[in-house]
């Protein structure tokens, strides 16, 4: 393999990494999990859980 | 939003946070007030009094290195150790060695200031300390390193919350970065040479450099909006979904924007090309980002209305916004080719560093301060009403004026006659750039009397009696 399809194919790595972590990140399974996640800023207090998440609304 | 109820609150350790909160503010007026002199001195050269230690070539560095890492640094110790132990919901991990970190890293702020105004310095920008202190910073990072990743380690919570992701990144990068750039061959205990030279060393200067604003000035600020903004608006953030994707894209991105500071340099081409083609692209994830922490309020936006301390956290994402749209610009060649060199460039790291860094670091202050010595809120929120306005005014003073003379400069630059000559002689673009210099002066003096005022109130929060402060009624209804 020359350098050039050397790059090429790191080029196709990284690419399919990041569509990787955007398809983890956005799959509807994790959904709840995020969304605890997003209120751990609140849960140390006697606050409730405020639910908005609109950007994740689906 | 402000919800003080002190919870498990009692066990987390906030000394330290406490140190570094209120030093902020200390270097924050130190830095901007030397950031003003030098200003004056641009207009007035007279202003040097003809004392070597005072002069602008002295006092510019330590103007930067006082406002990146005294003022900007201490801002995000004191931020990340609080975070990330609210969000791990565990006390610090090693006290000592966090102690050990807030006077280390007063003892390496007060040798900048004596060594940087004697002239000992490497002359790589915004790493000119020498190497003794270079030593001493590599020890106490390591250190902050430990407490930090440590506390995360020990945390009883089973996810890590985003903020953390920033900070960890800022934490570990900023420790790559300091040791690479700073290798050098000591002379005597005040001079030492670069190991690189030549384009080599331009370029590990500028990857330096330009992940300095992106680690140290974006993600490390980034953690501190993830936290700040979502508990200030009373609601999560917008998208926890975006800002993974947002943490992943911009820390691989960043890396590889730092040519673009060497365009139509000794640097080859095709470093050039690439630098400038990753600065573009570095566009989207830096304005997913802002998008993320702007649309956190939706649905609460009235509160801007009242709460002068969103306001500042809603201006400092516009800021950061609008600085993250112009970086990519400034870095195509062509543009660059105008920018560089000029006040345009001096007017883009302030519509960064005030507008983003200082006003979301104040902003996140403002919020902090109370909490950490168990007020409801601060002695006035009048005052931090006019500070925001005097905030906002000096920051669109400022890089209104540099816009303006920046292009005028590029263009009086580039101009020649039809006989090939140029136009215009070097002092006369300075001659036309003087009254930009005195707005300039002019909203540095309306951004430092911000400051003081918010060292007044500071002052009067800390020393107001027992729940003389009660929490605003009205806020509790988030």
């Amino acid at each position: 393999m020359d350098y050039g399809t050397l790059r090429g194919v790191i080029t196709i790595v990284v690419m399919v990494t990041f569509v990787g972590i955007f398809a983890w990140a956005y799959s509807s399974s994790r959904k709840k999990q995020f969304d605890d996640a997003a209120n751990l800023v609140f849960s140390d207090e006697e606050m409730n859980t405020v639910s908005n998440g609109s950007g994740d609304k689906k | 939003m402000m919800n003080h109820s002190q919870p498990q609150g009692a066990d987390y350790n906030y000394t330290v946070v406490r140190q570094f909160a209120l030093t902020t503010v200390l270097w924050g007026i130190v830095g901007m007030a030397v950031g003003v002199l030098i200003a004056a001195q641009l207009i007035w050269p007279q202003l040097n009094f003809e004392t070597p230690w005072l002069t602008y070539s002295r006092l510019r560095p330590l103007h930067t290195n006082a406002v990146i890492f005294a003022f900007g640094t201490s801002a995000l110790f004191a931020t990340s150790y609080y975070i990330v132990q609210r969000t791990c919901q565990t006390r610090l991990f090693a006290p000592k060695l966090a102690a050990f970190t807030f006077w280390g890293w007063q003892a390496i702020i007060l040798s900048a200031a004596i060594s940087l105004p004697l002239g000992i310095t490497s002359g790589k920008e915004y790493a000119e300390l020498e190497w003794p202190i270079d030593i001493a910073i590599t020890i106490v990072w390591v250190s902050y390193a430990v407490v930090f990743f440590g506390t995360i380690v020990k945390r009883t919570t089973s996810h890590i919350y985003v903020a953390n992701w920033f900070f960890g990144a800022f934490i570990i990068t900023v420790a790559v970065l300091h040791i690479v750039n700073s290798m050098a061959v000591p002379l005597t205990m005040t001079k030492s040479y670069s190991l690189y030279s030549g384009a080599v060393d331009a370029m590990v200067q500028w990857w330096y450099g330009h992940n300095a604003v992106g680690f140290l000035l974006t993600a490390g600020f980034l953690g501190m909006m993830y936290y700040f903004v979502p508990k200030q608006a009373g609601r999560p953030v917008y998208s926890y979904r975006l800002s993974i994707v947002h943490f992943w894209a911009l820390i691989a991105l960043y890396i590889w924007a730092g040519p673009h500071h060497l365009h139509y340099t000794a640097l080859p081409d095709w470093t050039q090309s690439l630098g400038m083609v990753m600065s573009l692209i570095l566009f989207a994830p830096s304005w997913g980002g802002m998008i993320n922490g702007i649309m956190t309020l939706s649905g609460a936006w009235h509160k801007l209305r009242t709460d002068p301390i969103l306001r500042f956290l809603v201006v400092s994402l516009s800021f950061y916004g609008m600085s993250t749209f112009e970086g990519p610009m400034m870095a195509i060649k062509t543009v660059n080719a105008l920018s560089h060199y000029t006040d345009w460039t001096v007017g883009h790291v302030h519509s960064g560093a005030l507008g983003w860094v200082a006003m979301v670091s104040i902003g996140s202050l403002y919020h902090l301060i109370p909490v950490l010595f168990g007020h409801g809120r601060m002695y006035s929120t009048n005052l931090i009403n006019v500070h925001f306005w005097l905030a906002t005014i000096g920051t669109v003073l400022y890089i209104v004026s540099m816009w303006i003379s920046g292009v005028m400069q590029g263009l009086m630059w580039r101009a020649v006659n039809s006989d090939g000559t140029l136009t215009y002689s070097f002092v006369e673009s300075l001659e036309a750039s003087y009254p930009f210099y005195f707005v300039r002066f002019l909203g540095g003096v309306f951004f430092l009397t911000g400051m003081f005022l918010m060292a007044y109130n500071v002052i009067r929060t800390v020393k107001a009696p027992k729940d003389s402060l009660p929490a605003i009624a009205e806020a509790k209804a988030a």
